[in-house]
């Protein structure tokens, strides 16, 4: 196992096994061809300090430059998850007394990192330096033990820890099934309110890389949806993945953080350098329309923007199954971002204005979150919806290694779903 | 089949060691001071203590009268609390699962008797004794068991779910609790907190594969923990024979020096408590492991009459040889601490006690409908709504 674990260290591009019979170089962005010039990463300081809901946590500090004048730094998701980590880390070093204690107040002093390998980076890089920078004794590997590892993660939790583990990949997070939903969801409320672990945070990447295969591919945000008392949140960019794993780590219930890892490297955007969180079980609409709403989360995100741009303007291939009157279609786009608690409000307002839902994901479609989302939308919606809501998932099989590409559900399905239930 | 038997018949015939003996009328009496507020000096027995990497605990204890008198008070009580549960249950009262400790009073009195507030201890489901001994009531107990405000838990966990300060509860997953007792060892080492976590789990729960997970990351970090194997011959109705393939528990930890102990005598427990204490925080020397051979009268839980795997004799024998009960008491009687008379009035304080306590409990009401949707979510961060049964019932927060 610690083979097949080995190869993600390396960089994306150089896995791409094409076709044996191809020649060509893999392209640039993977198989994710629209991130390089997507319009949803914020490729300006402007526009990262408008991310809407955000929520900066140094307005009380002295010394903090606050407006317009604050800092952002061109980061990929890595460096993102990074650095919401360093922030969380570097609070405990602030002494306290100093002008900036007020912030050490509301940071956190106990914090802790581990997981498998993170100590050297993680095969990831997420936490490249940490160890040197706040040492081994806060930063530190832990043997292949998923299930030690949660364990061991609740028990500091409960002592009024913030433990951050990391599940080295999310397809290796079954043997901390048991843990997560039973110790993890219900601690709570099997003491009366008495013991809590709000202050665990499990961070693992997810979703398919183009040629993970079986066991480096996986969605299981699905199979946690049913645990009361988790919280589970997929961040879309590096920005999100900042504000949205700070809030995870100060949230007083266990969150489960899922990062998509083939945007480690390939989202790139401007992130604020300072200390801001974004809300969790809040959807953003990135883009409003009237006729179709089409809610996603994750990797996905970006083939609907592409699939987005071929219904309006379709490469001639593709332009015969597109109707030209479907071409001027107003479709809204929602990344869901918390999948539990999921937005439900901001999802029926859509689709109680367009009629028409279309849901993507990379997990099956079998009581995949997708499956819960539609029963509630029919229930909420149901006299508005002009068109049964739509799903377009990953296949009911594993994540098969040569057919990954086909597993995924890209642009073109997703267009194809937009179509079908347009012209419903 | 037949070849079967024999075969592991066979393997057992090679006796090397003596086995650990669990009777309760070894210990002797040293040295009695004429001051009795003075701690008496008792001598165990050798055959006490089995060790695997370490070296044997001193031979010699010391404790006072008071001790041993109040010790006594805590197993009776304690025993008869769990007698009452068991009527309870057999009443209809108590709904769900139910595990009681009858037959293993020595372990958790013994446990707590060695160990401060500071200690953190985290159990199995098997967890009502260790509950009320921690800081706990013996109405929050049974209240919880019987579904009520008043309990523990305030009604919503039940019998394996039941919490103080110092205590992280009953867990019902076997073996789950094992590495939440590390993961708070290591917040207690973090912290420099002078204190040591005790992690106790079953013979059955020990070949749960994240048991060993935990041994291994509590000794690779040094954390002060104390992995405690209760041994009671079965888990559930598999004896400890039939289910591993190593049953000598305390050699189980690999580089995790471990001492078996009569779990029985309860001078025997106690001292192997404060040997682990010294061991974990004193002496900083990372975790041990504890194994405290003893016995459950009971079934596995309620639906176990418990004599299916083993027979009535053995379950009789057991009770009137080696009870740990009856055995301090017979100590206390020949070493002139307490007559028969003094301690049948500790028994009857503690009938007494109990017996209010139950009473107590049943008056509490049943939780409240609108605490069946609080502590899911902390307050104020919870989804907008949850659901129900059916259609109308869905509660906003």
């Amino acid at each position: 196992m610690l083979a097949s674990r080995r190869f993600a260290s390396r960089p994306l591009t150089s896995f791409l096994r094409r076709n044996s019979t191809a020649v060509e170089p893999p392209p640039a962005g993977g198989h994710l061809p629209s991130i390089a010039t997507s319009q949803y990463l914020r490729s300006t300081r402007e526009r990262a300090l408008h991310t809407p809901g955000l929520q900066w946590n140094d307005e009380d500090d002295p010394n903090a430059i606050l407006g317009a004048e604050r800092e952002t730094r061109k980061m990929n998701l890595y460096q993102a998850v990074r650095d919401a980590l360093r922030r969380v880390e570097l609070s405990f070093h602030l002494p306290s007394g100093s002008p900036t204690s007020s912030i050490a107040l509301t940071k956190d002093d106990n914090a802790v990192v581990f997981g498998e390998d993170i100590a050297f980076g993680g095969v990831f890089r997420c936490t490249m330096g940490l160890a040197e920078e706040f040492g081994r004794e806060r930063v530190f590997n832990t043997p292949l033990t998923e299930q030690g590892i949660a364990g061991f993660a609740i028990g500091m939790a409960g002592m009024g820890h913030t433990a951050i583990a990391e599940i080295q990949f999310a397809d290796y997070i079954y043997p901390a099934f048991d843990q997560l939903v039973n110790e993890a969801a219900k601690i709570r409320y099997r003491s009366g309110g008495s013991f809590n672990v709000g202050g665990l945070t499990i961070r693992t990447p997810t979703m398919s890389v183009g040629h993970g295969g079986l066991y480096h591919s996986q969605s299981p945000e699905g199979f946690f949806m049913g645990a009361s008392g988790l919280k589970i949140v997929i961040p879309r960019s590096p920005l999100q993945a900042k504000g949205l794993l700070l809030s995870s780590i100060r949230d007083p219930n266990p969150v489960i953080f899922m990062e998509p890892k083939i945007l480690y490297r390939s989202a790139v955007e401007q992130v604020p350098m300072d200390d801001f969180t974004l809300p969790l079980g809040r959807a953003e609409t990135l883009v409003s329309g009237t006729d179709l709403t089409v809610l996603s989360w994750g990797t996905p995100i970006y083939h609907c923007e592409t699939a987005l741009g071929m219904l309006a303007n379709p490469p001639a291939g593709i332009a015969p199954h597109v109707p030209e009157s479907l071409r001027k279609a107003k479709i809204e786009l929602i990344d869901l971002r918390s999948i539990l608690p999921w937005d439900a409000e901001t999802v029926a307002e859509s689709v109680k204005r367009t009629g028409r839902l279309v849901i993507v994901h990379e997990a099956g479609m079998t009581a995949g979150v997708g499956a819960e989302i539609a029963a509630e939308v029919q229930k909420r919606c149901f006299l508005k919806l002009a068109a049964p809501v739509k799903r377009v998932t990953g296949w009911d099989t594993p994540v098969a290694l040569q057919y990954e590409k086909f597993y995924i559900p890209d642009a073109v399905r997703i267009l194809d779903a937009i179509v079908e239930t347009l012209s419903y | 089949m037949a070849s079967l038997a024999r075969f592991r018949a066979s393997r057992r015939l090679p006796q090397l060691v003596r086995a650990i003996q669990t009777s309760a009328d070894t210990t002797q009496l040293q040295e009695k001071p004429a001051d009795l507020s003075q701690p008496l000096t008792l001598r165990l027995s050798e055959d006490s203590f089995h060790t695997f990497n370490c070296d044997m605990p001193e031979l010699d204890v010391q404790v006072t009268k008071n001790q041993l008198l109040d010790m006594y008070k805590k197993m009776t009580t304690m025993r008869r609390m769990e007698m009452a549960a068991d009527a309870l249950y057999k009443a209809k009262l108590i709904r769900g699962f139910c595990h009681l400790a009858i037959g293993q009073e020595a372990v958790s009195v013994g446990l707590e008797e060695g160990i401060t507030s500071e200690d953190r201890v985290i159990t199995s489901y098997r967890c009502h004794p260790l509950a009320v001994l921690r800081g706990g009531t013996i109405k929050g107990v049974i209240a919880e068991l019987l579904g009520r405000q008043a309990g523990m838990s305030h009604g919503k966990g039940g019998s394996m779910h039941i919490f103080t300060p110092s205590f992280f509860g009953g867990n019902g997953i076997v073996g789950a609790q094992v590495p939440l007792g590390a993961g708070i060892a290591f917040t207690q080492k973090y912290l420099g907190s002078d204190s040591a976590t005790f992690a106790l789990y079953g013979d059955g729960a020990s070949n749960q594969g994240q048991v060993f997970e935990a041994f291994n990351m509590a000794k690779l970090w040094d954390l002060p923990c104390v992995f405690v194997c209760e041994n009671n011959k079965y888990g559930m109705g598999t004896s400890a024979e039939r289910s591993s393939s190593n049953t000598a528990y305390y050699t189980r930890g690999d580089k995790i020096p471990g001492l078996q102990v009569n779990g029985m005598d309860i001078v025997a427990t106690l001292q192997a408590v404060r040997y682990a204490r010294d061991w974990t925080v004193k002496e900083k020397k990372g975790p041990l492991l504890l194994e405290f051979v003893t016995y459950r009268y009971g079934g596995h839980s309620m639906s176990d009459p418990g004599t299916t795997y083993r027979t009535r004799e053995e379950v009789q024998r057991m009770r009137s040889t080696q009870d740990p009960i009856r055995g301090l008491q017979r100590y206390i009687e020949e070493w002139g601490l307490a007559t028969e008379q003094e301690l049948k009035q500790l028994d009857k304080e503690a009938k007494a006690a109990v017996d209010e306590a139950v009473e107590e409990a049943k008056k509490s009401p049943e939780p409240l409908v609108e605490d069946l949707w609080t502590d899911i979510y902390y307050k104020g961060t919870e989804p907008p709504f949850m659901r129900g049964r059916e259609r109308e019932e869905v509660h906003h927060y």
